[in-house]
């Protein structure tokens, strides 16, 4: 078998294991149609913290620590961490895990961060370098409007294209050992930029980031949309989702039966009032270890591609005229037959 | 990917399937809102003519002063922005916005410090537009003065 396949994935010739998952967000992601679904979920947005950025930090430290004993393990037989979020200099990630004092790759992949760590931690035990590698990705409403928008406080209108920050985080737990979720491969995207300059249409700047790697994924590994259960892009909302059915449509893959985005499950847009759906580098995250997994675990899909989805940008590149581009990290996850 | 849109292709297909709020309906709701704090003003200042005596002038600066502190308390409540939401420029263009826009970075930024939190970062929305208007009304200030000195006024 080839383990390099095709000019973007891997195909993991001994394939590494998610071991366990787990899911911490905030109150509003608790009411949401998942609300049932995550492992816990905290009312105070604070987390008994000072600010937002502790705050997230805090929601990180406690998806980690989850996952850590949902495996049955001790922080000791933690090899590696590969973690983000969407703050400068990866503040939450930083300051979330820095007492759980585990050899550390900080990672910066905008929202598709969950992709990145779980692609890292899996080619890390699939290399035989760990035994057992810790994914995680965080983000905060409070602490991304902060830094990317507004105050909290302030009053404006936003345009129906625009996404809201889940907040949360997701953590898990990447393994040699055997568990029922087998990651199969992965297939890395490349950095795609449209020139899109409206960081409220998120959705749109990330959409052919994620058409680029579903499409690569299809090609490197001779398979076509029939093949999954289903196709799970992170955070490109109502918007994006149509395009990027759209895009793969222009290029003969036809994903409208299987594709899913975690950003419309997160909440009832309708109800929550929420716009074009949940976002940030907690959404995919959190819903990859709530909804899908379960999915995966209790028969009901054999195999899934899960896509988190970034838009890479600063408020400085977006000051100085910059486009806002997109990146996406695909995910093969299999459900393995005992 | 084997088709792949130009870019200017792709922003017309982007524009295309984004929906946006409705214009029109959008007008009539900062029509109103804006207008309702206009209406406010008003009443205060007709309040404070007939009950605490101040004449016209007086009572205006007064109108604004209270108007900026209801919008500061609005904002602390964590209302202000509702409002807005519904009002769009209704609720940001008034007196009540701007002290909305000042007060919601002392809020948030509090947590920096007084100096490099509060200090710096109080006008980060509002410093646009004290920066400009001053500098506006100082052109049409010029204008105004050599306009006068040669006559045409």
């Amino acid at each position: 078998m080839k383990v390099i396949k095709g000019k973007q994935s891997i195909e993991f010739e001994k394939p590494p294991y998610l071991l366990s998952w787990a899911s911490v967000v905030a109150q509003k992601e608790g009411e949401g149609p998942l609300g049932d679904f995550f492992d816990q979920v905290i009312d105070d947005p604070f987390f008994g913290e000072k600010t937002w950025e502790m705050a997230e930090g805090r929601f990180m430290k406690q998806a980690a620590m989850l996952a850590i004993q949902k495996a049955g393990l001790t922080k000791n037989e933690i090899r590696y961490a590969f973690a983000g979020d969407l703050l400068e200099q990866n503040t939450a990630t930083s300051y979330g895990l820095k007492d759980l004092e585990l050899p550390m790759f900080g990672l910066f992949g905008a929202c598709s961060t969950a992709g990145e760590s779980l692609s890292l931690a899996s080619i890390t035990v699939a290399g035989g370098f760990a035994e057992h590698v810790l994914a995680a990705a965080s983000s905060h409403i409070g602490s991304a409007e902060k830094q990317f928008r507004f105050p909290l406080e302030y009053g404006n209108q936003r345009p129906l294209s625009a996404t809201w920050t889940v907040t949360g985080s997701g953590g898990f737990i990447v393994s040699k050992k055997k568990s029922p979720i087998k990651i199969r491969g992965i297939t890395t995207g490349k950095i795609v930029d449209y020139g899109m300059k409206d960081p409220m249409n998120m959705g749109a700047c990330m959409a052919p980031a994620a058409a680029q790697v579903i499409y690569q994924h299809f090609e490197d590994y001779s398979m076509a949309p029939k093949d999954y259960d289903a196709i799970y892009t992170g955070d490109l909302g109502e918007v994006g989702k149509d395009i990027l059915i759209r895009l793969l449509n222009e290029n003969g893959y036809d994903i409208s039966k299987v594709h899913g985005d975690c950003g419309l499950e997160i909440y009832e847009n309708e109800t929550q009032d929420t716009h074009s759906g949940g976002s940030g580098c907690a959404c995919s995250a959190v819903v990859l270890a709530s909804m899908l997994t379960r999915k995966l675990i209790n028969g009901e899909w054999k195999r899934i591609l899960f896509v988190p989805t970034g838009a890479l940008m600063s408020k400085t590149s977006f000051n100085e005229g910059e486009s806002v581009t997109g990146i996406a990290h695909a995910v093969l996850l299999e459900k393995e037959e005992t | 990917m084997r088709k792949e849109p130009s870019k200017q292709e792709y922003n017309q297909m982007v524009e295309e399937m984004t929906p946006k709020h409705n214009c029109f309906l959008n007008c009539i709701k900062a029509f109103v809102t804006g207008g309702a704090f206009c209406l406010l003003g008003e009443f205060m200042k007709q309040m404070m003519m007939k009950y605490w005596g101040l004449g016209k002038k007086d009572s205006l600066m007064f109108v604004t002063i209270e108007l900026v502190l209801l919008s500061v308390l609005l904002t602390g409540f964590n209302l202000y922005g509702k409002i807005t939401k519904f009002g769009g420029a209704g609720g940001l263009v008034p007196i009540t916005g701007f002290a909305n826009s000042v007060a919601s970075p002392a809020i948030e930024y509090q947590k920096e410090g007084q100096v490099f939190g509060i200090g710096v970062k109080i006008f980060t929305i509002a410093g646009p537009v004290i920066l400009y208007g001053i500098f506006s009304s100082f052109v049409i200030g010029i204008i105004y003065l050599l306009a006068k000195q040669w006559g045409w006024m």
